[in-house]
């Protein structure tokens, strides 16, 4: 078979190891650009013979060739696998990719199917490494050292080599294999010649806690032993310290998970009672004495911390109640608070309040000397992703809602009220109004209290046509403005 | 009580830590230990250094600091009232364990959690100064997480994220009222708030600063939580509800569901039965299909009677069955976000067929080579070549499809 084979093959490549990608890459240049077919190369690996003089054909001069930049990387990662085809195959994939330039695009592709097979392979097998490896400690006279033997399948040693110097710069370590092993003397890193698991120490002090942590961690009522080998093969153990105690824990963990079931609830610990006193006895602040009655705005925001009037509170954060001084001579009332409202606790702190902040000041009008408040008093929205979307609270919320509303009002006695939006406009005259026809109107209630009528400052916001949106900020100013003049 | 040693100790605060469902070491910002010359890595993929028999990964040392608690959760195996063993661990303990198991290789990193000792503060302050002296002293780059306590002061937090990677607080049940039955001294307001806090914080340190222009570090690896499932009664899709509300509101990076495992000394209050593995399992597979299938979380069980996930087949099939008005889906024309609902196509093996029909149209076999199973998927596309006929709209279809790929299955 083998004088066969090479009967086709006139071109013999040698390489110098089993990862020498410099020399696949060398020959495999010369090869297709003196185009000479996949079907008439083999590969080997020789140290010896890949000394001597080369063979191929020079490269024509001037000519160049081609190949998607991420082939180069990719190939460097499967020249690791243990398959002795794949020099070959990456050849045949160079060959074909002077043809067909999107070739690794094409998924379904035999030849690329192969290819991706080896890289995954190879990249699974370093990331198993830089899981299973397991260090031992040792003292030498120049300090300790941290020695490891691992086995792995493909050869990876020099590629991954890196990651452990990332990761255990500031130690002494040596990681020895079947074929070669790589050593950190805390400066410079070398790659050395393979061993034998003799060559590594055979204990670790440290392993009798490791153990004892691998014993406890593990819940015996949940046992799924395929679940563990399909991402811990048995090829590993023999060189994990806790894979030891594996056939014990399964084995006894019917048992154990019976046992936990069986065992009986006991009288309560002696402590617990002691803790209970100790801890737990303070009744709740405002449970207590809540008759509706709330003589300050302090008392009614404290109140309304726990509300359960409608069933937006369970979706909310928490409840964000109105601001201000308690004798503020005008209120603003709000729909309702938003995402960032939401978070912070405060009315008017999000993108909108941002810019009613900013049309308050053109106007003149000090934030800290009005009352912010909202009709509205927890967030509604919907869930998408990782957003939340406004949803307008509807009547009967609106409706639970105006209880709080009214205990400001109660307590604040503003001299003015302006309501931004439809919203705040329903709460505060129990109808609703269409904002557009009627805005800078002043409506004066049943009870005297006057209410101005304006946008919600939102509504500025979602303007798409910025002339457009800058004539309503405009408008907007205007009435705050008319708001500043009502207010004298 | 005798004094324990550093093994005993070890033995009771990872015994009292199982049944915390998260290990991630995943997500956090690229590090390594070249220019500090210490220990330790994080390099946006977490690695599994080990797995019990439980198929759980081991990553991180998964301890308590103490498992003393004034809490009395009834679900928890370290609640006040519990007969279990106790322990502490000092500072000291938890700094020196995480180092020796990090030189080996053991670890990624150490979770740490705790029960909360006479106040939340003193036990958070604790934990902090294990991150610090871990990250200043011992020069260790690897995984934090922190699980904080919610009702601890700012300035803890503040610390904590200055040096962990990831921070959690747990929602503990889906409900509030399920909070108050079984754990009646935790409240829900304040988890809320906390977690609102926390995001908060994470938005505003990962804003530039205006004196040096540079993001001050603060959880790189973000916040999460974890809900313990089937000890109460709450649906499968009141779970979901609950967890795309926490997605949206706090930008959570992951939610972990905790099948209810028995614990021993259990309260009467709760089930005895085994943990409901597969329930657990699916809850995670339709937590995917909100995170990465475009799927709204309302889509995902409705139509079912009791919002409650198929065991037998995954929430995507499901839906299929149920909607099988939207199939056969043409794998040559169809949009991502269709291809994304096909039963058996999850989001790597869409975007090849996506790549790979630019060149070329898609076979039956072509889509079967970059899938895992072809049975699952075969009645719900059309191919080059291929279309279901009336398979898509038989009334066996379910059947059909659970028989194929039982052998599939993962329990």
């Amino acid at each position: 078979m083998q004088t066969m084979q090479l009967a086709f093959s006139p071109f013999n490549v040698a390489l110098a190891s089993e990862t020498d990608f410099a020399g696949w890459r060398n020959a495999a240049r010369k090869l297709a650009l003196n185009d000479i077919a996949p079907q008439a190369v083999t590969w080997v690996v020789d140290a010896s013979a890949a000394k001597e003089e080369e063979t191929l054909p020079e490269a024509p001069e001037k000519a160049h060739l081609d190949v998607p930049r991420s082939f180069v990387s990719r190939a460097e990662a499967v020249i690791c696998h243990s398959d002795p085809e794949r020099f070959a195959l990456l050849y045949r994939l160079l060959w074909r990719l002077r043809r067909e330039p999107k070739l690794l695009e094409i998924a379904s592709d035999p030849d690329v199917r192969r290819f991706e097979a080896m890289e995954k392979a190879v990249g699974r097998d370093m990331h198993k490494m830089r899981a299973f490896v397991r260090f031992r400690r040792i003292e030498t006279s120049n300090g300790e050292h941290f020695v490891a033997w691992f086995e792995p399948s493909h050869f990876i040693v020099e590629r991954n080599a890196t990651f452990f110097v990332r990761r255990f710069t500031g130690m002494c370590w040596t990681i020895l294999t079947p074929y070669a092993s790589a050593s950190w003397n805390g400066e410079t890193l070398s790659i050395g010649p393979g061993a034998a698991k003799a060559d590594a120490p055979a204990e670790d002090a440290a392993e009798e806690l490791w153990q004892t942590y691998f014993q406890n961690i593990f819940n015996p009522a949940r046992l799924k032993v395929q679940a563990m080998q399909k991402e811990m093969p048995k090829k590993y153990w023999r060189n994990l310290p806790e894979a030891a105690l594996i056939p014990d824990l399964i084995a006894g963990a019917d048992e154990a998970a019976r046992e936990m079931i069986a065992r009986m609830p006991t009288q309560p610990a002696s402590h617990h009672t002691k803790a209970q006193a100790l801890h737990w006895q303070v009744p709740d602040a405002h449970a207590e004495n809540d008759d509706g009655n709330y003589h300050s705005l302090d008392a009614v925001r404290e109140a309304a911390k726990g509300c359960r009037r409608c069933p937006l509170w369970r979706d909310a954060t928490q409840t964000v109640f109105g601001d201000g001084p308690p004798d503020a001579e005008v209120m603003f009332v709000g729909e309702q608070p938003g995402d960032q409202e939401d978070i912070a606790g405060k009315a008017f702190v999000g993108p909108a309040g941002k810019v009613f902040d900013a049309i308050l000041d053109d106007a003149g009008i000090d934030r800290q000397k009005t009352y912010v408040t909202n009709a509205v008093k927890h967030f509604k929205f919907e869930p998408r992703g990782k957003r939340r979307i406004h949803s307008k609270p509807n009547t009967s919320e609106v409706q639970a809602c105006r209880w709080w509303l009214d205990k400001e009002l109660a307590l604040a006695k503003p001299r003015l009220v302006v309501a931004l939006g439809a919203t705040a406009a329903l709460s505060l005259l129990g109808k609703s109004i269409a904002i557009t026809k009627m805005r800078g109107e002043v409506v004066e209630r049943e009870d005297g209290l006057r209410v101005f009528l304006t946008i919600h400052p939102s509504f500025i916001l979602r303007i798409p046509d910025e002339a457009e949106k800058q004539a309503e900020r405009g408008r907007f100013l205007n009435d705050m403005r008319a708001v500043k003049r009502l207010m004298s | 009580m005798a004094t324990l040693t550093l093994r005993e100790k070890l033995a009771i605060l990872s015994d009292a830590a199982k049944y915390d469902a998260s290990c991630a070491s995943s997500g956090s910002a690229k590090r390594d230990s070249l220019k500090s010359g210490g220990i330790g890595s994080t390099e946006g993929m977490g690695i599994c250094h080990s797995y019990a028999p439980d198929g759980r990964c081991i990553s991180l040392l998964k301890i308590l600091l103490t498992n003393f608690c004034i809490y009395d959760c009834s679900y928890c195996i370290n609640r006040s009232s519990s007969n279990v063993r106790r322990a502490r661990f000092s500072v000291d303990d938890v700094v020196r364990l995480t180092m020796d198991f990090y030189r080996r290789n053991y670890i990624e990193g150490l979770f740490l959690s705790s029960g909360v000792i006479r106040s939340p503060d003193e036990t958070m302050g604790e934990m902090v100064e294990v991150a610090r002296r871990l990250r200043l002293e011992e020069k260790f780059g690897g995984y934090i997480h922190l699980k904080t306590i919610p009702e601890c002061s700012a300035e803890l937090i503040e610390r904590a994220g200055l040096y962990a990677d990831r921070l959690s607080i747990n929602i503990e049940l889906p409900t509030d009222e399920g909070v108050k039955k079984l754990a009646p001294e935790k409240k829900p307001e304040t988890i809320r708030l906390s977690m609102a806090k926390l995001r908060a914080k994470i938005e505003e340190k990962a804003e530039p600063t205006l004196r040096t222009k540079t993001r001050e570090r603060f959880a790189p690896g973000g916040q999460s939580t974890q809900m313990i499932v089937g000890a109460d009664k709450t649906s499968d899709d009141g779970i979901l509800k609950t967890s795309a509300r926490l997605y949206s509101s706090y930008q959570l990076r992951r939610v972990y569901y905790s099948a209810f495992s028995p614990i021993p000394d259990s309260s009467s209050a709760l089930p005895s039965q085994k943990p409901p593995l597969m329930r657990e399992h699916r809850l995670y597979q339709a937590d995917w299909l909100m995170r990465f299938y475009g799927f709204g979380q309302g889509e995902i069980l409705q139509g079912t009677i009791d919002g409650m996930l198929d065991l037998a087949i995954d929430p995507k099939l499901a839906w299929a069955l149920r909607n099988r008005g939207q199939f056969p889906v043409d794998v040559n024309r169809a949009s991502r976000e269709m291809l994304l609902r096909v039963p058996g196509l999850g989001t790597k093996v869409v975007d090849r067929i996506l790549q790979t029909r630019r060149h070329r149209r898609l076979r039956l076999e072509d889509v079967g080579r970059l899938a895992k199973s072809i049975a699952k998927l075969r009645p719900f596309i059309i191919a080059e070549g291929w279309s279901p006929g009336g398979m898509t709209d038989k009334a066996a279809l379910r059947q059909t499809i659970v028989r194929s790929c039982e052998q599939l299955a993962l329990f």
